[in-house]
């Protein structure tokens, strides 16, 4: 059985995030990592794994993005993936989530896995629906948000929070799964796997060995634009108080509730 | 042909508050652009025609109904799709929540559509639809232009005001649809609610939320003290209640409640998204964080950076001796 766990990179967490004006597209020019909600897929997978319900041979990352992408595969294989997969090319720059989605699902056909598991959500364009996409391309049910993951009766039962509370749902395999932050606790990767990641299988593929049509990725192929932006209204800011006192710090807030006939 | 379609989310025979705003919103869109705004359910014997009826006076003219399975995505991907080819509409809404995320993005991957998800504003130039993105913590407004014949707009939960227009009762069309064989490969096991008391959070005029930052469950004995003295509730992130610290019934947030209290106080919590989506409309907002850089002092009226471990014990017995005095 085979796992496709689905990494992207982002820009660093302490990297303020920015629009950059001449591209209209995410800066992307400072630090990077693994997307942090990766993390917990490629968890879960490991988990899925370990667990022994599945009889787990192989889990496979795969990225689409630009050449810096690979520190993303480096680190997804550190955290337990056996090998990696980086689609990139120039043609696919600028997609939208329809056109991402679709791309990395011609990726994932030719690798016929039975569990695609992807995060929450990426860190810097925050649409959260990848995985609605390229479960829609490769035909197989799918669910999002998921917080707890169990094989039974050889497929997966999934509990997630939706609009009216805790949801339970079997899925039959193939299936892709977006995982929720509290699904588990990713471990750190041991040095020797750091060390060692580089040495694990890479496979490079452009946007026609992966057999993607041209014309639905892409700026050009995406079909929603979202290259231009303006400011919010402006909103007053609060007070802020750093609290070096306690008990200073406490008055000041009382003083403040009390003023607001809070208290 | 042409117009707007909404989908309509229900639950034990209630139509969904954040659908309804959908609902209103569209039909006021349809208006400027000169079609119909529509909606579409999927269910079972709970969607009566009594039911879907009251949608015309939020706009909508007719209401398609499929029969079909509750709380999936992809069986309402194929009675949509379905609705859409027969009847060519231009634009389909959701209200916000997390189905709608789903349902949407698999409706663009069918039809070939552009999708914009958080949509706070949709304004009509040039008779298309713009949809209106927050994005970056909020920090600017993303404005989606549409390329084809169908664009897709998710809402930000509570973005879409509830109006009722006066119209009469919409007309309910049922629909025939063969569901994907993907489509019935996920079965609903168990449905709603669920995890721990039953609390009220909604009538408080004073709201004591906590995070994260509590560190364990038990830290919320820091927030039920100081709720306490104030004469509050105590509120909840999605973490938390994900991690068992607190029952889901506290939940504010784009899955949980939405509120507006007098005071909302926010201990270790960041000031997601989707926890902000649930509160903004409070009165006064006050934030204890040790992160100087924490989102929810973007929204907060009085902020504290530091522990709260040590501000909370001392906070509740100032008020104490603030309201004994
Ligand atoms: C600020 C901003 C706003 C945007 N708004 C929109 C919009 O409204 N509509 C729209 O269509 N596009 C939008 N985009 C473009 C969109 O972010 C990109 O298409 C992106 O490639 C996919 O979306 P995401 O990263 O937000 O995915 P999400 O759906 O948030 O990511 C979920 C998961 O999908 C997987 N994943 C995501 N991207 C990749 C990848 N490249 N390779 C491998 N796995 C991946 C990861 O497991 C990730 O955890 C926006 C981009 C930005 C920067
Ligand atoms: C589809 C979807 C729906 C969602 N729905 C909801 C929802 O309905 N409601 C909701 O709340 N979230 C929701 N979320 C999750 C949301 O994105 C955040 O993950 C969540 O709100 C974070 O909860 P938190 O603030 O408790 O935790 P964190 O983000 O981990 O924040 C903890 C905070 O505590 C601070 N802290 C730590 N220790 C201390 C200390 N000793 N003193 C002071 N401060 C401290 C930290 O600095 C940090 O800012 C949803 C997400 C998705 C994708």
């Amino acid at each position: 059985m085979k796992i496709c766990v689905l990494v992207k990179e982002v820009p660093d967490a302490a990297v303020e995030k920015r629009i950059d004006p001449s591209t209209g597209r995410m800066d992307r020019s400072g630090e990077k990592n693994l997307n942090p909600y990766d993390t917990h897929a490629i968890e879960a997978a490991m988990q899925l794994k370990e667990g022994g319900a599945l009889q787990v041979d192989e889990i496979v990352a795969v990225t689409m993005g630009p050449e810096s992408a690979v520190r993303a595969l480096h680190k997804a294989v550190s955290l337990g993936a056996d090998r990696s997969i980086h689609l990139t090319d120039a043609a696919l720059a600028g997609s939208d989530v329809a056109a991402t989605g679709y791309a990395l699902a011609k990726a994932l056909e030719k690798e016929q896995p039975d569990v695609v598991l992807l995060g929450q959500q990426s860190d810097d364009g925050e649409c959260y629906t990848i995985g609605a996409v390229v479960a829609e391309h490769l035909k197989a049910p799918s669910l999002t948000q998921v917080i707890k993951l169990d094989v039974v009766d050889g497929g997966l039962r999934c509990e997630r929070q939706a609009e009216y509370g805790y949801d339970t749902v079997q899925v039959s395999l193939p299936a892709v799964i977006s995982v929720g932050d509290a699904i588990n606790e990713p471990r750190y990767p041991s040095l020797k796997a750091i060390m060692g990641a580089k040495k694990k299988p890479l496979e490079t593929a452009s946007a026609a060995d992966a057999g993607i049509d041209a014309s639905l990725v892409g700026g050009d192929g995406s079909r929603v634009q979202c290259g231009e932006f303006k400011a919010p209204p402006a909103k007053a800011a609060g007070t802020i108080i750093e609290d070096e006192d306690t008990d200073a710090t406490v008055e000041q807030i009382v003083a403040w509730l009390d003023e607001r006939k809070l208290i | 042909m042409g117009g707007i379609l909404v989908y309509v989310l229900h639950y034990e025979g209630a139509l969904n508050k954040n659908s309804l705003g959908a609902v209103s919103e569209g039909a006021k869109l349809a208006g400027e652009l000169g079609v119909d705004c529509d909606a579409v359910v999927v269910g079972g014997g709970d969607l009566t025609n009594e039911l879907l009826g009251t949608l015309g006076s939020y706009g909508a003219k007719k209401v398609y109904r499929a029969e079909g399975a509750e709380g999936l995505a992809q069986p309402v991907i194929d009675v949509i799709d379905k609705v859409i080819a027969d009847n060519g509409h231009n634009y389909v809404i959701f209200g916000g929540g997390l189905l709608g995320f789903e349902i949407g993005a698999g409706l663009a991957a069918r039809r070939n559509a552009g999708v914009t998800m958080e949509v706070t504003n949709v304004v009509v130039e040039g008779g298309k639809l713009i949809a209106e993105r927050p994005i970056l913590g909020d920090s600017q407004i993303s404005r989606s232009h549409y390329k084809g014949d169908l664009g897709i707009i998710i809402g930000r939960i509570n973005a879409f005001e509830v109006k009722e227009t006066g119209g009469g009762a919409a007309e309910v069309v049922d629909v025939q649809v063969d569901y994907s064989p993907w489509s019935n490969q996920a079965t609903m096991v168990q449905r709603g609610e669920q995890r721990g008391a039953d609390v009220n959070i909604e009538d408080a005029d004073v709201l004591v939320a906590g995070g994260r930052g509590l560190g364990k469950a038990e830290g919320f004995q820091l927030c039920e003290d100081l709720a306490g003295v104030l004469g509050g509730a105590v509120a909840a992130t999605r973490a938390v209640v994900d991690a068992g610290w607190y029952p889901y019934a506290a939940q504010i947030g784009q899955t949980g409640k939405s509120v507006a209290p007098k005071l909302y106080l926010a201990a270790g919590i960041s000031g997601a998204i989707q926890h902000k989506v649930g509160m903004q409309a409070s009165e006064h907002i006050v934030a204890i964080n040790k992160d100087a850089n924490a989102p929810i002092f973007e929204f907060s009226d009085l902020g504290i950076v530091g522990d709260l471990n040590k501000i909370l014990p001392k906070l509740t017995e100032a008020v104490k001796a603030k309201k004994g005095g």
